[in-house]
């Protein structure tokens, strides 16, 4: 609700602007919503597999090279399977490589803070690094251009004037709104955030939810890397490495808690939004890029702020 | 009140190293009963009723339930023969609704358009049938019990475990961390629970709850069984006396 909230004064603040300094339309241009749900496509993406991991009270700080490290495979088996096989199967085999390499830091992510009980921060925050480190050594520290152009194709083509890099992420959206809010394991992901010695109880595999929560975390992170290949028409290990903090940022404008127990997909969509107008509308008003990251930084703390405010005012006991 | 005990707990002796933290207990539990089990810290309280709900193992001794000798692994073993234990903390999800909590586990599916999904409804209706039996009042199903009042929370890990069949159901100072007119609706409560014939332990430190809702007392010390009485013939000075060994 609140995010609505920012995020109808956003565009409605870049329209009176575009109006008065340029004495151009920012809302109705097509361009310009193009241009902004391109700009989503990255950070929705990390972020949808963090809005799952924080409403279970952790938080992967390893998605942002997670996706680097996909598109740099993505990338490498693209290469070497391009020419051999036909372009479409090239692409096919490039893109199971990369999800199953983009699997194993989840997987190690998920064995870490469920059977060893590693803190998430300080699990993830490991991860990072070693993802970062293999991905530039598998990239021999440059970023790979590709050249299957299929694959360019998919990257900035669109179907219905819709960029498909857009669509591809409109349905992986749609199908983790269904897992979260329909489905057991969603409903199990808010109980295991919410009282985790109480899903135990209820006899629900907390552990097993776990892995499989940073495993998709880092699944949607990968895809993000093989999209961010496909539209730049090379994999990059540093892909992901801005994008890290506007996941989480998305998920938080969204009002997810950090504590864990709370938050919608719908939340991060909105969230991811958000960031996106700020970034583009930033650009489009001519304003210098390093305001971005103030933007969105301010636009976070504000977004906790009245979160705790609303708590209050609504009188919910809060658990310190 | 049926002749035969649901609960027998026979002559059970539990060590922590050298630390006997019970010895030789023996304790019956009938249907629609309410037996409180009093004693200073220490007591051997919480280890008699971790011994019944499968968190514990005795050493010596034999649980006889429902007519059959038992041993349960886990407590997932003795919830799912029908003993429920509500700890003091209750083990609820206070970001989740009622139906949510009463089905936390074991939510009810439906199928729509070939594709599985939870069913909310499903839950919502018959968590408020459960709650009904209780006589308990809540308006808004459809709020996180966060914004519920601690008897209210008590109510629904109570109706949790009478959904799911509980013949025995143990309460780990259900009073404790309420005020008094919440006291007051869940002394109520375990009186209503006793009429659909369940069989409740009744853990507090609370003289006057025991007196209030009890039909027996038991007292343990240092381990041991040190007094067991109908409630109606005995008086607090009594039990506190066995309490301390006076």
């Amino acid at each position: 609700m609140r995010a609505w909230i920012f995020l109808f004064f956003l565009l409605v603040g870049f329209e009176i602007w575009a109006q008065l300094v340029y004495h151009t339309t920012f809302l109705l241009n097509p361009f310009n919503a193009a241009s902004i749900a391109v700009f989503t496509v990255g950070p929705l993406l990390l972020a949808l597999g963090q809005t799952l991991v924080v409403i279970s009270g952790g938080i992967d700080l390893s998605v942002g090279f997670t996706m680097g490290l996909a598109a740099v495979v993505f990338s490498e088996v693209l290469n070497l399977s391009t020419g051999v096989l036909p372009d479409p199967l090239a692409l096919v085999v490039a893109m199971i490589v990369a999800l199953l390499a983009s699997m194993v830091p989840g997987l190690i992510n998920g064995l870490l803070i469920a059977k060893l009980r590693v803190p998430p921060f300080i699990g993830t925050l490991g991860m990072y690094g070693v993802a970062r480190g293999i991905a530039y050594l598998l990239a021999g520290g440059a970023t790979v251009p590709i050249a299957n152009q299929l694959v360019s194709s998919i990257g900035n083509g669109s179907f219905l004037s819709i960029p498909i890099v857009v669509l591809i992420t409109i349905v992986l959206t749609l199908a983790m709104m269904f897992l979260l809010s329909q489905s057991r394991f969603g409903q199990h992901v808010y109980a295991i955030g919410g009282n985790r010695q109480a899903s135990l109880r209820a006899g629900i595999n907390v552990s097993r939810n776990t892995i499989a929560l940073y495993i998709l975390s880092s699944l949607t992170a990968g895809l993000g890397g093989i999209l961010y290949t496909a539209r730049f028409t090379a994999g990059a290990p540093q892909a992901g490495e801005t994008l890290l903090l506007d996941s989480i940022a998305a998920v938080v404008i969204g009002g997810a808690s950090l504590f864990g127990g709370s938050g919608t997909i719908t939340g991060t969509v909105i969230g991811a939004l958000i960031i996106a107008v700020i970034q583009y509308g930033l650009v489009f008003v001519n304003v210098e890029p390093f305001w971005q990251f103030v933007a969105v930084g301010i636009v976070i703390i504000i977004s906790v702020l009245v979160d705790q405010t609303q708590k209050q005012l609504s009188g919910a006991r809060t658990d310190e | 009140m049926s002749e035969q005990p649901i609960l027998q707990v026979q002559s059970v002796s539990k060590r922590f190293g050298g630390v006997h933290a019970l010895e030789n207990v023996s304790v019956d539990l009938f249907p629609g009963e309410v037996l409180a089990l009093a004693g200073d810290n220490g007591a051997g309280k919480s280890t008699l009723i971790k011994i019944i709900s499968g968190v514990h193992h005795p050493d010596e001794g034999k649980i006889w339930y429902d007519g059959k000798e038992v041993t349960f692994e886990n407590p997932q073993k003795a919830r799912e023969q029908g003993i429920e234990t509500i700890y003091q903390d209750l083990a609820l999800a206070d970001n989740l609704d009622v139906g949510a909590n009463v089905f936390l586990g074991r939510e009810p599916m439906k199928r729509v358009f070939g594709l599985p999904v939870l069913d909310r409804k499903k839950m919502r209706t018959e968590a408020a049938d459960a709650l009904r039996v209780l006589d308990i009042r809540i308006n808004r199903f459809d709020l996180p019990l966060r914004s519920m009042s601690g008897g209210q929370r008590q109510a629904v890990a109570i109706g949790r475990a009478i959904h799911w069949n509980a013949k025995v159901l143990i309460m780990d100072e259900p009073t404790a961390a309420l005020g008094v007119p919440e006291q007051r609706k869940v002394i109520a409560l375990i009186k209503s629970l006793k009429q659909s014939g369940v069989g409740v332990i009744f853990i507090s430190h609370n003289l006057i709850d025991i007196f209030a809702v009890s039909d027996r007392i038991v007292v343990l010390r240092r381990g041991k069984k040190v007094g067991e009485t109908a409630t109606q013939a005995t008086n607090s000075d009594e039990i506190v006396r066995w309490m301390v060994g006076g």
